[in-house]
């Protein structure tokens, strides 16, 4: 298959994770987050099975620890926030170092922290082993509203194209003496990005005449089908299934105590 | 065979105006034998750009009609309509919207019910008579523009079409791309109809020309008479690039 504009996120390689249909994979990091998400934030042990789990996927994909951890910055907004908890939350207190922190708020950062980081390396595992490509033909056949393919299909296609055109108007600005520098010049900014707007609505009203020429009718033809064997499903349900059932005797355990 | 007699392309007394109210074209009437390579001429804003939205039904006549290979251009035709004229966009970004090469080729052939072998063939010779088979698996933005310009005409060429109308095809492109999108089009056995205004392009490709100045066919006759006529293209804002002289043949 030909490159992918998004080398930051897909690792080429040729594991058998990378081999698997993509469609699968995509359910499976669904099923792993909805056990992650139903988990109790009480079970620390389970949580720390989910990550191994996690970590044999990332070992059997060849995908260095180091690779996922610089791209967990996007999970940065919900650490900033996770750590505001324990400082604003109400109700009983402790003293942690001197400082005084709610009881509630810390178990809630916590969870957030917990499942997010769990579900977040479960999607940076799925988008390092799948081409962005493969990951919308594994939406389309597990028949995700269409409409919203098609649009994320045509961000793929068009995102350098747009950012060329990005490009090419800040050459012209800087051309002309313009550098963006401080607040007053976010008028000229904004303009441009309204520019851009205007450019990138008009070139989707020409692709939209393109893609009617060549008798579109409403809905993306499946031109590449992807198919998975019975034996690549219950290779992927491994990853929800042993969490399901961890989760399932860390439950019954602790009712029986 | 009736065939043999009907014209690829027949357009009669096509007026238009967009919803504004602008008058874009004031009854054009042309027709276009199979087979045959045919240059549309015409400044910018003379209606080229709206006369070739007509030819497979994406504007609809307000007066006259558009008939591809016996079939008028109708809201019942138009599957078959849009099968049958293959139109090549100015920009190939416009064009090429899939992710890779292969599935863009494939796009039309399968919304025409196309599968299987079949579809693979189409794909695979379309490409192969531009000289982009190796390009198959590439997704478009990695190609040079020149590339991207010549699937263009592949995607449209999977199709199989009566016609290829071309909107402007030497536009943006150096010389030696120039040249290898002529040889493409020289190349390939169907009716074409090319938009432009470059009028050397248009006397390398297409022994007959039509001009359109506003809104109706002012010239109809062989590429090389009408670009010799100083006086004719001057009246409808056509000039042939520096140092260039048309001398006729025979």
């Amino acid at each position: 298959m030909g490159a992918g504009h998004h080398h930051q996120i897909y690792r080429r390689d040729d594991t058998f994770v990378h081999r698997l249909p993509p469609h699968c994979k995509l359910l499976a990091v669904v099923a792993f987050a909805v056990v992650v998400v139903a988990t109790p934030r009480e079970l620390f042990a389970v949580f720390g099975v989910y990550a191994l789990l996690l970590a044999v996927v990332a070992a059997a994909a060849r995908v260095p620890p180091g690779f996922v951890l610089r791209r967990m910055v996007i999970e940065v907004p919900f650490v900033v926030f996770a750590v505001a908890l324990p400082f604003i939350g109400l109700g009983e207190r402790v003293s942690v170092a001197g400082m005084s922190l709610s009881v509630a708020g810390l178990w809630a950062a916590w969870n957030i922290l917990a499942k997010a980081t769990l579900g977040v390396v479960a999607s940076m595992l799925l988008a390092a082993t799948t081409e962005p490509r493969m990951i919308l033909l594994g939406a389309q056949r597990l028949r995700l509203p269409s409409l919203l393919v098609q649009i994320a299909m045509f961000m793929l296609r068009y995102l350098d194209v747009i950012l060329g055109e990005m490009r090419r108007m800040r050459v012209a600005r800087e051309s002309r003496g313009f550098a963006a520098r401080d607040v007053r010049h976010i008028p000229v900014i904004a303009r441009s990005a309204g520019a851009l707007f205007i450019r990138s609505y008009e070139r989707g009203e020409r692709v939209h005449l393109a893609m009617l020429s060549r008798g579109y009718t409403g809905s993306m033809p499946v031109i590449q089908d992807v198919r998975a064997s019975a034996r690549q499903w219950a290779t992927v349900a491994l990853l929800p299934a042993v969490a399901l059932a961890v989760l399932g005797a860390a439950v019954l355990g602790t009712g029986a105590l | 065979m009736v065939s043999g007699e009907t014209p690829s392309l027949e357009v009669s007394r096509l007026a238009y105006a967009y919803p504004d109210g602008t008058q874009a074209l004031y009854g054009v009437d042309l027709s276009i034998a199979r087979g045959e390579r045919v240059a549309l001429l015409g400044p910018n804003g003379a209606g080229k750009t709206t006369l070739v939205m007509h030819l497979n039904g994406i504007l609809t006549a307000g007066h006259g009609t558009v008939t591809v290979a016996g079939l008028p251009v109708r809201g019942d035709t138009m599957k078959e309509i849009r099968r049958r004229v293959g139109l090549v966009f100015q920009d190939p970004d416009d064009q090429l919207f899939m992710p890779t090469v292969r599935e863009d080729v494939a796009f039309g052939p399968v919304n025409m019910g196309v599968r299987g072998e079949e579809l693979e063939r189409r794909i695979k010779d379309a490409l192969d008579r531009v000289g982009m088979l190796e390009a198959l698996d590439r997704p478009p933005h990695h190609l040079s523009y020149g590339q991207r310009r010549r699937v263009a005409v592949a995607t449209v060429l999977a199709m199989e079409p009566e016609i290829l109308v071309l909107d402007e095809p030497s536009s943006n492109l150096d010389p030696a791309a120039r040249r290898e999108l002529a040889e493409v089009l020289r190349s390939l056995d169907v009716t074409v109809l090319m938009v432009t205004h470059d009028l050397p392009y248009a006397l390398e490709l297409c022994p007959r020309s039509l001009i359109l100045s506003d809104g109706v066919i002012a010239a109809d006759g062989p590429t090389g008479e009408l670009l010799a006529d100083a006086e004719l293209l001057a009246a409808h804002r056509l000039e042939l690039p520096y140092g260039f002289a048309i001398t006729e043949r025979g």
